[in-house]
């Protein structure tokens, strides 16, 4: 359920910011938001589409519609006008940024609802390091993984994912969780989504590029893969399907006329198709899956899977447990009530730790952690079905370089200390927080 | 803090009964004739914990007395936050404490402890009265009492074999049925209106 508040006062206007700005940037560049393509350029595009990352486009005059600190103003500024926010200081103020009184879970509530992250249970990215025998842990570990995988239990695999998966069984262990199977009429499907992209051009277009541009292509993980996103993407907005994830997504799809026939419902239509679109980092939401699925149509289903099960949530305002409102309440809550002492600090620095961690929650953690950690926290998700673990191992983080982090005196040597998480091993971080720190 | 809201304000017995609570007007209801309630529903505003009290009919002369049918029942499992602060909350007779019959007065108490929030209430407040029973249907006799089967018509020579044309055709049947099933519900979504996709900007409305 959405709360009224959240629902009509911020998400409508939030959105009616996203539309204005797109608009603005058709009649500056006058572009239109979408057109046929002409003959000879469908047919140039068909040619190149393995390589579409060679294209150099000048993409000079494009901007971002937004980044994700604009989003977080928007949810700095919600306010519920039925809330008791006085001046003085009470026993609910809250000393972080968001202001809505959301629902979330404390570290007992974490612990029953984690447990399988316990001390005493095995953990991949734990129990399966150099140092520890694979018999204490890790042989019985993959052996269980095949037979989920023979018997194809999609609610075994889920359960069995907690533990984390092994990296030869992933790929399908995902597939099967998400109910991702690679039927014909899939691989259909997707070649007609190729065959809209080459048809029709649309302006969001030239955002995925940039946005590919400027964030995978500079990442040494991921540049590799570029022509694989914009193979995803570019199809992704002409999928039509991800409309129906607005039933339960408190936002709505942009909508437009055909033109010439402004305000007549019959030429009423979406855009992008899709409903979404994209803001900077969007494109690091598929990239981490390109280390697992190479076949361009099963790539894409598991990427729209992902999309519309957990990553939309991280980009709308909503009540959600796993919506990023929820997700930035948790963070802030769990780093007030345990790390007192450092949260009192960063704020007395000007140094609000939301501003820091806000961006690695929007992306998940794509592009900060190193991909092996990545993925071992991407199990999680699809294991508890929630996002919640992504605000738990921002706190973490916090926590782990809380000493440096006590030393600083500004939001930008704060911003420096936690600039660098390639080299931290999520699961361990994750297991002292919850079970090993003494509340 | 604790505000019980009490009155009785006159209303004619409707199947459905609706009203509009004020915060600062004493709210509940009473009926001309006494009715048997089936469900209350209505739409939380903040409110942590509901009471319902009745005042049930009685045949003797003795006054009716009230009595207590819902006690404390939690709207918000946390009152201080905002879970359950705007649902809609349907409550049945098998959920209430007495007997719903003969209800002549009906006295909802709100009770929100949390300092948090500025006002609390119910809205869209919907009382149903128990409706009539459906009445029972005869079924004709030929549904609950099947004919036996009759005797087979001899076979007109040169015609085939009925029983294997029609297993012939039963075969024939469940192959269609399969490739109906198999038929697949994917729609190869269509974006655009009769081909045309030519878009200049976004609508605001």
């Amino acid at each position: 359920m959405t709360l009224t508040v959240l629902r009509s006062t911020r998400q409508g206007s939030w959105e009616k910011r996203i539309l204005k700005s797109l608009n603005s940037m058709c009649t500056e560049l006058s572009i239109p938001l979408a057109r046929k393509r002409p003959v000879g350029e469908q047919k140039e595009l068909l040619n190149k589409w393995n390589e579409m990352g060679t294209d150099e486009p000048d993409l000079s005059l494009f901007r971002p519609v937004y980044a994700p600190k604009d989003f977080l103003e928007v949810l700095i500024n919600l306010r519920n006008p039925n809330y008791e926010s006085g001046d003085s200081l009470s026993f609910r103020t809250h000393l972080g940024l968001i202001q809505v009184p959301l629902k979330v879970k404390d570290i007992p509530e974490l612990k029953e609802f984690f447990v399988e992250l316990g001390l005493t249970t095995g953990q991949l990215g734990i129990d399966d390091s150099t140092q520890v025998p694979p018999e204490l842990f890790e042989n019985e570990h993959v052996r269980i993984g095949q037979k989920v995988l023979t018997e194809q239990d999609s609610a075994a695999a889920q359960q069995y994912i907690r533990q984390g998966s092994p990296t030869a069984l992933r790929a399908e262990l995902w597939a099967l969780i998400l109910n991702i199977s690679s039927h014909p009429e899939d691989i259909l499907y997707y070649e007609q989504l190729k065959t809209n992209v080459i048809q029709h051009d649309l302006l969001v277009d030239s955002l995925i590029y940039k946005d590919v541009k400027l964030t995978a292509s500079n990442d040494d993980y991921y540049f590799v893969f570029e022509d694989y996103l914009y193979q995803v993407l570019l199809c992704f907005s002409r999928d039509t399907s991800v409309l129906s994830h607005f039933a339960y997504n408190s936002a709505s799809p942009p909508k437009s006329y055909i033109r010439g026939k402004l305000g007549l419902e019959e030429y009423a239509v979406f855009y992008p198709p899709n409903g979404v679109i994209p803001f900077h980092g969007f494109s690091m939401y598929v990239a981490p899956l390109c280390f697992l699925y190479h076949e361009p149509s099963k790539l894409y289903q598991i990427f729209r899977e992902m999309y519309v099960r957990f990553f939309f949530r991280l980009h709308s305002i909503s009540s959600h447990p796993s919506g990023i409102v929820s997700l930035c309440l948790l963070f802030e809550t769990l780093l007030q009530t345990y790390l007192p002492q450092l949260f009192y600090h960063l704020r007395e620095i000007g140094a609000q730790p939301l501003r820091i961690s806000f961006k690695w929650m929007v992306r998940a953690f794509s592009g900060y952690l190193a991909t092996d950690q990545l993925l071992l926290l991407w199990d999680r998700i699809l294991g508890y079905n929630s996002l919640e673990i992504l605000a738990v191992l921002a706190a973490a983080v916090f926590a782990f370089r809380a000493v440096n982090l006590m030393e600083v005196t500004s939001l930008a040597a704060a911003e420096a200390v936690l600039a660098d998480l390639s080299t931290l091993k999520v699961m361990p971080l994750l297991q002292i927080f919850l079970f090993a720190t003494v509340t | 803090m604790n505000y019980p809201h009490t009155c009785c304000l006159p209303i004619p017995t409707d199947p459905a009964v609706q009203l509009k609570l004020h915060q600062d007007l004493p709210s509940g209801c009473s009926f001309q004739t006494p009715v048997t309630l089936q469900e209350i529903m209505f739409k939380n505003y903040y409110t942590a914990f509901l009471t319902i009290r009745v005042r049930q009919h009685t045949s003797t002369h003795t006054p009716a007395k009230w009595v207590t049918c819902l006690r404390d029942y939690c709207l918000m499992p946390d009152p201080h936050s905002e879970e359950g602060a705007q649902e809609y909350v349907s409550l049945f007779k098998h959920q209430m404490l007495c007997d719903m019959a003969q209800v002549l007065e009906l006295r909802l108490i709100l009770r929100q402890p949390s300092p948090l929030w500025l006002s609390f209430t119910v809205e869209e407040l919907q009382i149903f009265q128990q409706g009539p029973k459906s009445p029972s249907m005869t079924f004709p006799k030929w549904l609950s009492h099947p004919v036996p089967c009759e005797q087979p018509t001899p076979l007109l020579e040169g015609l085939p074999d009925p029983s294997r044309v029609s297993s012939e055709v039963q075969q024939m049947w469940a192959l269609t049925e399969m490739i109906r099933a198999s038929h697949t519900s994917t729609r190869i979504g269509r974006f655009d209106v009769d081909g045309c996709y030519d878009l200049n900007l976004l609508s605001y409305t």
